[in-house]
């Protein structure tokens, strides 16, 4: 289990790593498809199967699938140029500070002493559970949800119009 | 052989800065997005962490509704930068320095 997970957290750490650092948009976004697997599969590892198969189907699937439409649609052909001397000061002190604020999350987790874990309720499968909770306690929140995602395909069909009549 | 959840947690917070790198350092609109989707990802999966923990379902709830979101704000997120790219015809930050043209 332990290796596996270790195997997991390398693939998605070297790959956002390359999502980073790549010069040319279709490469980080290939990238990225990359990381989404690896976090799929730790997913998996975590006992979450449904979240797991949605985290493929709709992050690596749809929304991937929607940038590297925009990066092509774009045509950006040449990579990015050269780092003006300007932005290096920018560059290091974003990574200082990310870096910084990570630890202080980790400082701060390490501060807490966790509870110890619950039982399953027996008889319950992953996807059941969910489906039952989301039809149930979550139900109003199912339903905005569907509306959001109506609100955000008008926006974006509005914003994406070459010109309003 | 269970994996701790702190390791969960630890990896979690790496891709979060990772994503936070990205966002801080680039300047194409469009990596920058994408590296809000890995920090995104990183929070759901101190989400999901939690919810095996706990062995509470209420965690796989919450990631599921951050991939809605996630889903909306990268379709009107990408729809704006195509409208920002036909008038300016550039994706850099640094040169979309002004709100009105």
């Amino acid at each position: 289990m332990q290796m596996i997970f270790f195997i997991l957290a390398g693939v998605a750490l070297i790959s956002g790593v390359l999502v980073v650092f790549q010069r040319h948009p279709l490469r980080s976004a290939l990238w990225l498809i990359v990381n989404f697997f690896a976090v799929a599969g730790l997913y998996l590892l975590a006992h979450a199967e449904f979240i797991a198969a949605i985290q493929v189907i709709v992050y690596a699937g749809a929304i991937m699938v929607l940038f590297l439409f925009v990066i092509m649609l774009l045509n950006l052909r040449q990579p990015e140029e050269e780092v003006k001397f300007m932005h290096l000061g920018q560059k290091v002190g974003g990574i200082v500070l990310a870096v910084f604020t990570g630890l202080l999350v980790i400082y701060g987790i390490a501060q807490v002493a966790l509870p110890p874990g619950k039982d399953l309720p027996p008889g319950l499968g992953n996807t059941e559970s969910i489906a039952r909770l989301l039809f149930t306690d979550y139900l109003l929140p199912f339903e905005v949800t569907s509306v959001l995602l109506l609100v955000a395909i008008v926006g974006a069909v509005v914003l994406a119009k070459s010109k309003l009549k | 052989m269970v994996v701790p959840v702190s390791y969960y947690l630890a990896l979690s917070v790496a891709l979060f800065a990772l994503g936070a790198i990205g966002v801080l350092v680039r300047r194409n609109v469009l990596v920058i997005m994408m590296c809000i989707e890995m920090m995104l990802n990183a929070v759901n999966l101190a989400f999901i962490a939690f919810a095996d923990y706990f062995k509470a379902v209420d965690g796989q709830m919450f990631v599921f509704f951050v991939m809605t979101v996630a889903a909306a704000e990268v379709a009107v997120g990408l729809a704006l930068i195509i409208a920002i790219f036909r008038n300016r015809a550039t994706v850099y930050v640094d040169e979309l320095n002004i709100l009105k043209w």
